[in-house]
Protein backbone atom coordinates (compact mmCIF):
# COMPACT_ATOMS: atom_id res chain seq x y z
CA UNK A 1 0.00 0.00 0.00
CA UNK A 2 1.79 3.42 -0.78
CA UNK A 3 1.92 6.46 1.52
CA UNK A 4 2.92 9.70 1.14
CA UNK A 5 4.05 12.05 4.01
CA UNK A 6 3.87 15.64 3.31
CA UNK A 7 4.19 18.52 6.39
CA UNK A 8 3.96 15.39 9.10
CA UNK A 9 0.76 14.01 7.58
CA UNK A 10 0.91 10.37 5.80
CA UNK A 11 -1.84 9.17 4.08
CA UNK A 12 -2.69 6.80 1.31
CA UNK A 13 -1.94 7.44 -2.33
CA UNK A 14 -3.09 5.49 -5.50
CA UNK A 15 -0.85 4.23 -8.50
CA UNK A 16 -0.42 7.68 -9.79
CA UNK A 17 0.25 9.13 -6.48
CA UNK A 18 -3.31 11.25 -5.64
CA UNK A 19 -5.06 10.86 -3.05
CA UNK A 20 -6.65 7.10 -2.57
CA UNK A 21 -9.41 8.01 -0.08
CA UNK A 22 -11.35 10.88 -1.03
CA UNK A 23 -12.98 11.27 2.84
CA UNK A 24 -9.49 11.93 3.86
CA UNK A 25 -9.15 14.98 2.22
CA UNK A 26 -9.54 18.14 4.21
CA UNK A 27 -9.06 21.60 3.53
CA UNK A 28 -5.35 21.49 5.82
CA UNK A 29 -4.76 18.49 3.52
CA UNK A 30 -5.31 20.65 0.21
CA UNK A 31 -2.94 22.92 1.15
CA UNK A 32 -0.26 20.55 1.70
CA UNK A 33 -0.70 19.28 -1.81
CA UNK A 34 -0.94 22.52 -3.48
CA UNK A 35 2.70 23.25 -2.07
CA UNK A 36 3.32 19.48 -3.08
CA UNK A 37 2.63 21.02 -6.95
CA UNK A 38 3.86 24.14 -6.67
CA UNK A 39 0.87 26.05 -5.78
CA UNK A 40 2.47 28.28 -2.50
CA UNK A 41 -1.04 29.71 -1.78
CA UNK A 42 -4.36 28.57 -2.23
CA UNK A 43 -6.34 31.39 -3.53
CA UNK A 44 -10.05 31.86 -4.21
CA UNK A 45 -9.82 30.34 -7.31
CA UNK A 46 -8.29 27.91 -6.41
CA UNK A 47 -10.80 26.90 -3.73
CA UNK A 48 -13.59 27.26 -6.27
CA UNK A 49 -11.68 24.76 -9.02
CA UNK A 50 -11.38 22.06 -6.02
CA UNK A 51 -14.69 22.31 -4.56
CA UNK A 52 -16.27 22.24 -7.44
CA UNK A 53 -13.90 19.04 -8.57
CA UNK A 54 -14.73 17.07 -5.43
CA UNK A 55 -18.59 17.61 -5.74
CA UNK A 56 -18.50 16.90 -9.53
CA UNK A 57 -16.59 13.92 -8.32
CA UNK A 58 -18.61 13.04 -5.49
CA UNK A 59 -21.50 13.57 -7.69
CA UNK A 60 -20.21 11.52 -10.66
CA UNK A 61 -17.83 9.11 -9.35
CA UNK A 62 -15.02 10.66 -11.98
CA UNK A 63 -13.15 13.63 -12.63
CA UNK A 64 -14.30 15.77 -14.95
CA UNK A 65 -12.18 17.31 -17.96
CA UNK A 66 -10.62 20.62 -18.63
CA UNK A 67 -13.30 21.38 -20.97
CA UNK A 68 -15.85 20.53 -18.38
CA UNK A 69 -14.02 22.69 -16.01
CA UNK A 70 -13.67 25.91 -18.17
CA UNK A 71 -17.92 25.43 -19.19
CA UNK A 72 -19.49 24.63 -15.26
CA UNK A 73 -17.02 25.45 -12.70
CA UNK A 74 -17.14 28.87 -13.08
CA UNK A 75 -13.54 30.00 -13.76
CA UNK A 76 -12.50 30.27 -17.20
CA UNK A 77 -9.92 28.00 -19.39
CA UNK A 78 -7.38 30.68 -19.50
CA UNK A 79 -8.05 31.36 -15.43
CA UNK A 80 -7.61 27.80 -15.06
CA UNK A 81 -4.43 27.27 -17.03
CA UNK A 82 -3.30 30.52 -14.77
CA UNK A 83 -3.81 29.15 -10.64
CA UNK A 84 -2.79 25.22 -12.20
CA UNK A 85 -0.32 26.10 -14.62
CA UNK A 86 0.96 23.00 -17.50
CA UNK A 87 -2.25 20.75 -16.30
CA UNK A 88 -5.32 22.24 -14.20
CA UNK A 89 -7.08 19.30 -14.72
CA UNK A 90 -4.19 17.15 -13.58
CA UNK A 91 -3.56 18.95 -10.79
CA UNK A 92 -6.61 20.27 -9.52
CA UNK A 93 -7.77 16.78 -9.38
CA UNK A 94 -4.37 16.15 -7.24
CA UNK A 95 -5.29 18.98 -4.68
CA UNK A 96 -8.88 18.23 -4.83
CA UNK A 97 -7.91 14.23 -3.33
CA UNK A 98 -9.87 12.89 -6.21
CA UNK A 99 -8.34 10.52 -9.07
CA UNK A 100 -6.34 11.37 -11.90
CA UNK A 101 -8.87 12.40 -14.85
CA UNK A 102 -9.14 9.75 -17.46
CA UNK A 103 -8.26 11.06 -21.07
CA UNK A 104 -4.57 10.82 -20.57
CA UNK A 105 -4.04 7.76 -22.40
CA UNK B 1 -37.53 -13.86 -28.86
CA UNK B 2 -35.03 -11.02 -27.71
CA UNK B 3 -34.39 -7.63 -29.21
CA UNK B 4 -31.15 -6.67 -29.44
CA UNK B 5 -30.27 -3.47 -30.75
CA UNK B 6 -26.74 -2.22 -32.00
CA UNK B 7 -25.96 1.09 -32.60
CA UNK B 8 -23.09 2.03 -35.06
CA UNK B 9 -22.33 -0.22 -37.76
CA UNK B 10 -18.69 0.43 -37.61
CA UNK B 11 -15.69 -1.97 -36.39
CA UNK B 12 -17.19 -2.57 -32.61
CA UNK B 13 -21.26 -2.63 -34.40
CA UNK B 14 -19.93 -5.19 -37.50
CA UNK B 15 -18.29 -7.17 -35.32
CA UNK B 16 -20.95 -7.40 -32.85
CA UNK B 17 -23.62 -7.78 -34.99
CA UNK B 18 -21.63 -10.92 -36.90
CA UNK B 19 -20.57 -12.20 -32.90
CA UNK B 20 -24.31 -11.88 -31.43
CA UNK B 21 -25.75 -13.71 -34.56
CA UNK B 22 -23.40 -16.97 -34.22
CA UNK B 23 -23.50 -16.61 -30.41
CA UNK B 24 -27.33 -16.94 -30.51
CA UNK B 25 -27.38 -19.99 -32.67
CA UNK B 26 -24.77 -21.72 -30.58
CA UNK B 27 -26.78 -21.23 -27.30
CA UNK B 28 -30.37 -21.20 -28.63
CA UNK B 29 -30.74 -17.53 -27.09
CA UNK B 30 -33.30 -16.31 -29.90
CA UNK B 31 -31.88 -12.53 -30.79
CA UNK B 32 -33.41 -10.50 -32.95
CA UNK B 33 -30.52 -8.57 -33.88
CA UNK B 34 -30.91 -5.04 -36.09
CA UNK B 35 -28.42 -2.35 -36.40
CA UNK B 36 -28.58 1.51 -36.88
CA UNK B 37 -26.26 3.83 -38.33
CA UNK B 38 -26.76 6.62 -40.95
CA UNK B 39 -23.44 6.00 -42.95
CA UNK B 40 -24.08 3.54 -46.05
CA UNK B 41 -20.36 3.29 -46.14
CA UNK B 42 -17.64 1.55 -43.93
CA UNK B 43 -14.79 3.46 -43.72
CA UNK B 44 -11.74 1.79 -42.42
CA UNK B 45 -10.08 4.93 -40.50
CA UNK B 46 -6.38 3.45 -40.67
CA UNK B 47 -6.55 4.14 -43.86
CA UNK B 48 -7.02 8.17 -43.01
CA UNK B 49 -3.51 8.27 -42.18
CA UNK B 50 -1.71 6.74 -45.53
CA UNK B 51 -4.69 8.86 -47.59
CA UNK B 52 -2.61 12.52 -47.25
CA UNK B 53 0.54 10.96 -48.56
CA UNK B 54 -1.26 9.15 -51.48
CA UNK B 55 -0.39 5.71 -50.22
CA UNK B 56 -4.27 4.49 -50.37
CA UNK B 57 -6.81 4.53 -52.22
CA UNK B 58 -10.62 5.12 -51.56
CA UNK B 59 -11.46 2.20 -52.90
CA UNK B 60 -9.08 0.17 -50.49
CA UNK B 61 -10.62 2.11 -47.14
CA UNK B 62 -14.14 2.08 -48.30
CA UNK B 63 -16.41 -0.02 -48.51
CA UNK B 64 -20.25 -0.55 -48.69
CA UNK B 65 -21.50 -1.44 -44.79
CA UNK B 66 -23.90 -4.14 -45.99
CA UNK B 67 -20.75 -5.88 -47.31
CA UNK B 68 -19.66 -6.95 -43.66
CA UNK B 69 -23.12 -7.77 -41.77
CA UNK B 70 -24.52 -11.13 -41.81
CA UNK B 71 -27.60 -10.77 -44.75
CA UNK B 72 -29.89 -12.10 -42.18
CA UNK B 73 -29.49 -8.59 -40.21
CA UNK B 74 -31.45 -5.72 -40.76
CA UNK B 75 -30.22 -2.07 -41.30
CA UNK B 76 -31.88 1.05 -40.90
CA UNK B 77 -29.72 4.00 -42.27
CA UNK B 78 -30.45 6.85 -40.18
CA UNK B 79 -29.18 8.79 -37.62
CA UNK B 80 -30.30 8.42 -33.47
CA UNK B 81 -32.41 11.07 -32.47
CA UNK B 82 -32.48 10.28 -29.10
CA UNK B 83 -32.06 7.09 -26.25
CA UNK B 84 -34.38 6.70 -23.56
CA UNK B 85 -32.60 4.07 -21.85
CA UNK B 86 -35.78 3.85 -18.80
CA UNK B 87 -38.21 3.35 -21.70
CA UNK B 88 -35.93 1.15 -23.46
CA UNK B 89 -36.09 2.39 -26.78
CA UNK B 90 -34.30 4.94 -29.35
CA UNK B 91 -36.02 7.32 -31.60
CA UNK B 92 -34.38 7.37 -35.01
CA UNK B 93 -33.62 10.50 -37.02
CA UNK B 94 -36.81 9.40 -39.24
CA UNK B 95 -38.92 9.74 -36.24
CA UNK B 96 -39.07 5.95 -36.06
CA UNK B 97 -39.01 4.00 -32.11
CA UNK B 98 -36.86 0.81 -31.78
CA UNK B 99 -37.32 -0.65 -28.46
CA UNK B 100 -34.85 -2.88 -27.31
CA UNK B 101 -33.91 -6.07 -24.56
CA UNK B 102 -30.39 -5.73 -24.95
CA UNK B 103 -29.08 -2.30 -26.34
CA UNK B 104 -25.22 -2.36 -27.73
CA UNK B 105 -23.58 1.18 -27.82
CA UNK B 106 -20.78 1.63 -30.93
CA UNK B 107 -21.10 5.04 -32.11
CA UNK B 108 -17.81 5.94 -31.64
CA UNK B 109 -16.16 9.23 -31.31
CA UNK B 110 -15.89 12.75 -33.80
CA UNK B 111 -13.66 15.70 -33.84
CA UNK B 112 -14.76 19.13 -33.03
CA UNK B 113 -12.27 21.50 -34.98
CA UNK B 114 -15.05 24.18 -34.40
CA UNK B 115 -14.47 23.76 -30.75
CA UNK B 116 -11.39 25.19 -30.98
CA UNK B 117 -11.51 29.18 -31.17
CA UNK B 118 -10.74 30.25 -34.79
CA UNK B 119 -9.84 26.85 -35.95
CA UNK B 120 -12.78 26.67 -38.12
CA UNK B 121 -12.08 30.15 -39.30
CA UNK B 122 -10.76 31.89 -42.49
CA UNK B 123 -7.91 29.67 -43.29
CA UNK B 124 -9.44 26.14 -42.35
CA UNK B 125 -9.19 23.76 -45.58
CA UNK B 126 -7.13 26.30 -47.32
CA UNK B 127 -3.52 25.83 -44.42
CA UNK B 128 -5.33 24.43 -41.61
CA UNK B 129 -6.84 20.48 -42.14
CA UNK B 130 -7.76 17.65 -39.72
CA UNK B 131 -7.04 14.03 -41.36
CA UNK B 132 -9.35 12.03 -38.83
CA UNK B 133 -12.44 13.10 -41.31
CA UNK B 134 -12.23 11.62 -44.92
CA UNK B 135 -12.72 15.28 -46.03
CA UNK B 136 -9.79 16.58 -44.02
CA UNK B 137 -7.76 13.90 -45.43
CA UNK B 138 -8.26 13.85 -49.12
CA UNK B 139 -7.97 18.34 -48.54
CA UNK B 140 -4.56 17.44 -47.00
CA UNK B 141 -3.25 15.46 -49.86
CA UNK B 142 -3.94 18.08 -52.39
CA UNK B 143 -2.43 20.66 -49.72
CA UNK B 144 0.47 18.54 -49.39
CA UNK B 145 0.97 18.17 -53.33
CA UNK B 146 1.37 21.88 -53.37
CA UNK B 147 3.32 22.36 -50.40
CA UNK B 148 7.10 23.07 -51.27
CA UNK B 149 8.79 24.55 -48.12
CA UNK B 150 7.89 25.99 -44.92
CA UNK B 151 6.65 24.74 -41.89
CA UNK B 152 4.87 21.90 -40.86
CA UNK B 153 3.33 21.82 -37.52
CA UNK B 154 0.97 18.55 -36.05
CA UNK B 155 -1.02 19.51 -33.20
CA UNK B 156 -2.95 17.79 -31.14
CA UNK B 157 -5.76 19.88 -29.37
CA UNK B 158 -6.19 17.64 -26.25
CA UNK B 159 -7.02 13.80 -25.34
CA UNK B 160 -8.78 12.20 -25.51
CA UNK B 161 -8.56 11.48 -28.91
CA UNK B 162 -8.60 8.67 -31.45
CA UNK B 163 -5.28 6.55 -32.11
CA UNK B 164 -3.05 8.14 -29.71
CA UNK B 165 0.01 6.91 -32.46
CA UNK B 166 -1.45 8.51 -35.81
CA UNK B 167 -0.27 12.37 -35.50
CA UNK B 168 3.35 10.86 -34.82
CA UNK B 169 2.66 8.34 -37.53
CA UNK B 170 1.67 11.21 -39.77
CA UNK B 171 4.71 13.32 -38.42
CA UNK B 172 6.67 10.42 -39.68
CA UNK B 173 5.15 9.80 -43.28
CA UNK B 174 5.38 13.67 -43.64
CA UNK B 175 9.04 13.17 -43.31
CA UNK B 176 9.17 10.28 -45.36
CA UNK B 177 7.54 11.69 -48.07
CA UNK B 178 9.34 15.13 -48.10
CA UNK B 179 12.85 13.22 -48.68
CA UNK B 180 10.83 11.40 -51.62
CA UNK B 181 10.09 14.19 -52.91
CA UNK B 182 13.49 16.07 -52.55
CA UNK B 183 12.37 18.73 -50.02
CA UNK B 184 12.83 17.56 -46.83
CA UNK B 185 15.61 20.78 -46.23
CA UNK B 186 12.70 23.09 -46.93
CA UNK B 187 10.21 21.50 -44.84
CA UNK B 188 10.88 21.84 -40.99
CA UNK B 189 8.43 19.62 -39.01
CA UNK B 190 7.10 20.31 -35.66
CA UNK B 191 5.03 17.56 -33.47
CA UNK B 192 3.10 19.71 -30.70
CA UNK B 193 1.20 17.72 -28.24
CA UNK B 194 -0.53 18.48 -24.45
CA UNK B 195 1.58 15.51 -23.15
CA UNK B 196 4.44 15.86 -21.14
CA UNK B 197 6.12 13.72 -23.53
CA UNK B 198 6.19 11.89 -27.42
CA UNK B 199 3.31 9.67 -25.55
CA UNK B 200 1.85 8.84 -22.40
CA UNK B 201 3.82 5.92 -21.53
CA UNK B 202 7.52 6.46 -20.64
CA UNK B 203 9.25 3.55 -21.97
CA UNK B 204 7.46 3.99 -25.36
CA UNK B 205 7.77 7.75 -24.80
CA UNK B 206 11.38 7.26 -24.46
CA UNK B 207 11.36 5.46 -28.06
CA UNK B 208 9.71 7.68 -29.89
CA UNK B 209 11.67 10.60 -28.77
CA UNK B 210 14.53 8.94 -30.49
CA UNK B 211 12.72 8.23 -33.25
CA UNK B 212 11.42 12.17 -33.76
CA UNK B 213 15.36 13.30 -32.88
CA UNK B 214 16.78 11.02 -35.86
CA UNK B 215 14.21 12.42 -38.54
CA UNK B 216 15.05 15.82 -37.18
CA UNK B 217 11.11 16.47 -35.93
CA UNK B 218 11.21 19.37 -33.37
CA UNK B 219 9.15 18.23 -30.47
CA UNK B 220 7.52 20.46 -28.37
CA UNK B 221 5.49 19.55 -25.07
CA UNK B 222 2.71 20.53 -22.56
CA UNK B 223 1.40 22.58 -25.28
CA UNK B 224 -2.30 23.18 -24.59
CA UNK B 225 -4.15 24.98 -27.49
CA UNK B 226 -6.61 27.57 -26.43
CA UNK B 227 -6.84 29.21 -30.06
CA UNK B 228 -5.55 29.91 -33.64
CA UNK B 229 -5.11 33.10 -34.96
CA UNK B 230 -4.32 33.89 -38.65
CA UNK B 231 -1.14 31.05 -39.01
CA UNK B 232 -0.65 30.89 -35.42
CA UNK B 233 -1.88 28.25 -32.66
CA UNK B 234 -1.44 29.94 -29.32
CA UNK B 235 -1.73 27.93 -25.73
CA UNK B 236 -3.83 28.97 -23.35
CA UNK B 237 -0.37 30.15 -21.36
CA UNK B 238 0.08 32.28 -24.04
CA UNK B 239 3.06 30.38 -25.98
CA UNK B 240 3.01 30.42 -29.48
CA UNK B 241 4.25 28.03 -32.42
CA UNK B 242 3.74 29.45 -36.25
CA UNK B 243 2.90 27.59 -39.03
CA UNK B 244 2.47 27.53 -42.76
CA UNK B 245 0.49 24.21 -43.23
CA UNK B 246 -0.97 22.96 -39.76
CA UNK B 247 -2.37 18.99 -39.22
CA UNK B 248 -4.85 19.86 -36.55
CA UNK B 249 -5.73 16.79 -34.33
CA UNK B 250 -8.87 18.25 -33.30
CA UNK B 251 -10.82 17.61 -29.83
CA UNK B 252 -12.98 14.77 -29.71
CA UNK B 253 -16.55 13.78 -28.44
CA UNK B 254 -19.17 11.04 -28.21
CA UNK B 255 -22.58 10.65 -29.84
CA UNK B 256 -24.70 13.81 -29.17
CA UNK B 257 -27.47 11.25 -28.15
CA UNK B 258 -25.19 9.86 -25.77
CA UNK B 259 -24.24 13.06 -23.91
CA UNK B 260 -28.37 14.29 -24.31
CA UNK B 261 -28.94 10.79 -21.95
CA UNK B 262 -28.10 9.91 -18.59
CA UNK B 263 -25.74 7.31 -19.98
CA UNK B 264 -22.82 9.36 -21.15
CA UNK B 265 -20.31 11.60 -19.71
CA UNK B 266 -19.28 15.30 -20.44
CA UNK B 267 -17.68 14.38 -23.33
CA UNK B 268 -20.48 11.98 -24.47
CA UNK B 269 -18.69 8.99 -24.13
CA UNK B 270 -20.76 6.14 -22.30
CA UNK B 271 -20.09 5.28 -18.99
CA UNK B 272 -19.21 1.61 -18.62
CA UNK B 273 -17.41 -0.89 -15.81
CA UNK B 274 -14.08 -0.62 -17.49
CA UNK B 275 -13.57 -4.58 -17.56
CA UNK B 276 -17.16 -5.73 -17.88
CA UNK B 277 -18.33 -2.84 -20.50
CA UNK B 278 -21.87 -3.01 -19.15
CA UNK B 279 -23.28 0.52 -18.55
CA UNK B 280 -23.08 1.69 -15.03
CA UNK B 281 -26.82 2.45 -15.13
CA UNK B 282 -29.01 0.21 -17.02
CA UNK B 283 -28.03 -3.37 -16.86
CA UNK B 284 -29.22 -4.32 -20.29
CA UNK B 285 -26.83 -1.51 -22.00
CA UNK B 286 -23.54 -2.15 -23.16
CA UNK B 287 -20.77 -0.46 -24.95
CA UNK B 288 -17.62 -1.01 -26.99
CA UNK B 289 -14.72 0.59 -29.15
CA UNK B 290 -14.11 4.65 -29.12
CA UNK B 291 -17.65 5.25 -27.88
CA UNK B 292 -16.69 4.39 -24.31
CA UNK B 293 -15.05 6.10 -21.38
CA UNK B 294 -13.19 3.25 -20.80
CA UNK B 295 -9.50 4.99 -20.20
CA UNK B 296 -8.42 2.33 -23.00
CA UNK B 297 -6.94 3.61 -26.39
CA UNK B 298 -9.69 4.38 -28.82
CA UNK B 299 -8.53 2.22 -31.60
CA UNK B 300 -9.57 -0.71 -33.79
CA UNK B 301 -7.55 -3.76 -31.93
CA UNK B 302 -8.93 -2.39 -28.58
CA UNK B 303 -13.04 -2.56 -30.11
CA UNK B 304 -11.70 -5.97 -31.48
CA UNK B 305 -10.54 -7.63 -28.07
CA UNK B 306 -13.78 -5.67 -26.15
CA UNK B 307 -16.27 -7.57 -28.85
CA UNK B 308 -15.18 -10.66 -27.40
CA UNK B 309 -15.61 -9.67 -23.80
CA UNK B 310 -19.42 -7.62 -24.76
CA UNK B 311 -19.99 -10.69 -26.92
CA UNK B 312 -19.23 -13.47 -23.86
CA UNK B 313 -21.28 -10.83 -21.22
CA UNK B 314 -24.38 -10.46 -23.12
CA UNK B 315 -24.65 -14.23 -23.16
CA UNK B 316 -24.04 -14.14 -19.26
CA UNK B 317 -26.62 -11.43 -18.89
CA UNK B 318 -29.31 -13.11 -20.47
CA UNK B 319 -28.82 -16.61 -19.02
CA UNK B 320 -28.68 -14.33 -15.65
CA UNK B 321 -25.07 -15.36 -14.78
CA UNK B 322 -22.40 -12.96 -12.97
CA UNK B 323 -20.82 -10.83 -16.08
CA UNK B 324 -16.79 -11.43 -16.82
CA UNK B 325 -14.59 -9.04 -15.34
CA UNK B 326 -12.53 -9.89 -18.22
CA UNK B 327 -11.66 -6.49 -20.45
CA UNK B 328 -8.20 -5.54 -19.61
CA UNK B 329 -7.36 -2.11 -21.62
CA UNK B 330 -5.44 -4.57 -23.91
CA UNK B 331 -4.22 -2.46 -27.41
CA UNK B 332 -2.31 -3.74 -29.93
CA UNK B 333 -1.08 -1.08 -32.50
CA UNK B 334 1.54 -0.95 -35.71
CA UNK B 335 2.65 2.78 -36.10
CA UNK B 336 3.80 3.19 -39.24
CA UNK B 337 7.91 5.44 -39.33
CA UNK B 338 8.47 5.61 -42.99
CA UNK B 339 10.50 4.47 -45.06
CA UNK B 340 8.39 1.23 -45.33
CA UNK B 341 9.41 0.37 -41.80
CA UNK B 342 6.96 0.19 -38.71
CA UNK B 343 7.20 -0.67 -34.78
CA UNK B 344 4.76 -2.10 -33.27
CA UNK B 345 3.16 -1.82 -29.65
CA UNK B 346 1.07 -4.36 -26.87
CA UNK B 347 0.14 -2.83 -24.13
CA UNK B 348 -3.29 -2.58 -21.26
CA UNK B 349 -4.62 -0.80 -18.78
CA UNK B 350 -1.24 -2.26 -16.43
CA UNK B 351 1.17 -3.37 -18.72
CA UNK B 352 2.66 -0.27 -20.90
CA UNK B 353 4.07 -0.73 -24.03
CA UNK B 354 7.10 -2.86 -23.62
CA UNK B 355 10.35 -4.13 -26.26
CA UNK B 356 9.79 -7.57 -27.06
CA UNK B 357 8.36 -10.17 -30.21
CA UNK B 358 5.41 -10.77 -30.39
CA UNK B 359 2.77 -12.77 -30.84
CA UNK B 360 4.95 -15.72 -30.03
CA UNK B 361 7.32 -15.01 -27.22
CA UNK B 362 10.90 -16.09 -28.44
CA UNK B 363 9.88 -16.28 -31.82
CA UNK B 364 7.75 -13.08 -32.97
CA UNK B 365 7.98 -12.94 -35.99
CA UNK B 366 6.57 -9.18 -35.09
CA UNK B 367 9.28 -7.10 -32.94
CA UNK B 368 7.78 -4.77 -30.26
CA UNK B 369 9.11 -1.07 -30.12
CA UNK B 370 11.46 -1.97 -32.46
CA UNK B 371 11.16 -0.61 -36.15
CA UNK B 372 11.60 -3.68 -39.01
CA UNK B 373 10.38 -4.02 -42.49
CA UNK B 374 8.24 -6.96 -40.89
CA UNK B 375 6.37 -5.07 -38.76
CA UNK B 376 5.68 -2.45 -42.08
CA UNK B 377 4.13 -5.57 -43.77
CA UNK B 378 2.21 -6.27 -41.14
CA UNK B 379 0.37 -3.00 -41.10
CA UNK B 380 -0.75 -3.21 -44.55
CA UNK B 381 -1.64 -6.91 -44.45
CA UNK B 382 -3.83 -5.75 -41.35
CA UNK B 383 -5.90 -3.78 -44.22
CA UNK B 384 -7.52 -6.68 -45.39
CA UNK B 385 -7.12 -8.97 -41.75
CA UNK B 386 -9.44 -6.12 -40.83
CA UNK B 387 -12.22 -6.47 -43.66
CA UNK B 388 -12.39 -10.38 -44.42
CA UNK B 389 -11.28 -11.67 -40.90
CA UNK B 390 -11.86 -9.21 -38.00
CA UNK B 391 -15.14 -7.50 -38.98
CA UNK B 392 -16.39 -10.97 -39.50
CA UNK B 393 -15.61 -12.20 -36.55
CA UNK B 394 -13.72 -15.16 -37.38
CA UNK B 395 -10.82 -16.38 -35.20
CA UNK B 396 -7.71 -14.93 -35.21
CA UNK B 397 -4.58 -15.75 -33.22
CA UNK B 398 -4.45 -12.51 -30.93
CA UNK B 399 -5.38 -13.47 -27.42
CA UNK B 400 -7.80 -10.71 -26.11
CA UNK B 401 -5.68 -10.12 -22.93
CA UNK B 402 -2.72 -8.88 -22.83
CA UNK B 403 0.29 -10.62 -20.77
CA UNK B 404 4.05 -9.95 -20.53
CA UNK B 405 4.78 -12.99 -22.70
CA UNK B 406 7.92 -12.07 -25.08
CA UNK B 407 8.26 -8.40 -23.32
CA UNK B 408 10.82 -7.71 -21.45
CA UNK B 409 11.44 -4.36 -19.26
CA UNK B 410 14.64 -2.29 -20.36
CA UNK B 411 16.82 -0.78 -17.40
Amino acid sequence: MATKTLGGKTFEVDEQGYLKNTADWSEELAKLLAADVGIAEMQEGHWKVVKYMRERFLKNGDSPSIRTLGKDSGVTTKELYALFPKGPAKLAAYVAGIPKPRGCI
Amino acid sequence: MRRVLILGAGTGGSIMANRLRKESRRHGLGFEITVVDPEAQHLYQPGLLFLPFGQTTLKKILKPKRRFIHKSIPIFESPVASLDAAAKHVVLGNGQTLAYDILIIGTGAKVAPEETEGMTGEGWYQNRFDFYTLEGAQRLQAALKNFTGGHLVINIVDMPIKCPVAPLESAFLADAYFKRRGLRDKVKISYVTPLDAAFTKPVAAGVFKDILTTKNIELITEFNTGRVEGNQIISWDERTVDFDLLVTIPLHNGADFVKASDIGDDLGFVRVDKETLQSEKYPEIFALGDATNAPASKAGSVTHFESETVGDNIVRFVKNQELLKDFDGHSNCFIETGGSKATLIDFSYDIEPLPGKFPYSGIGPLRLLKETRLNHWGKLAFRLIYWYILLPARWLPIGRHCTMKGKYRPN
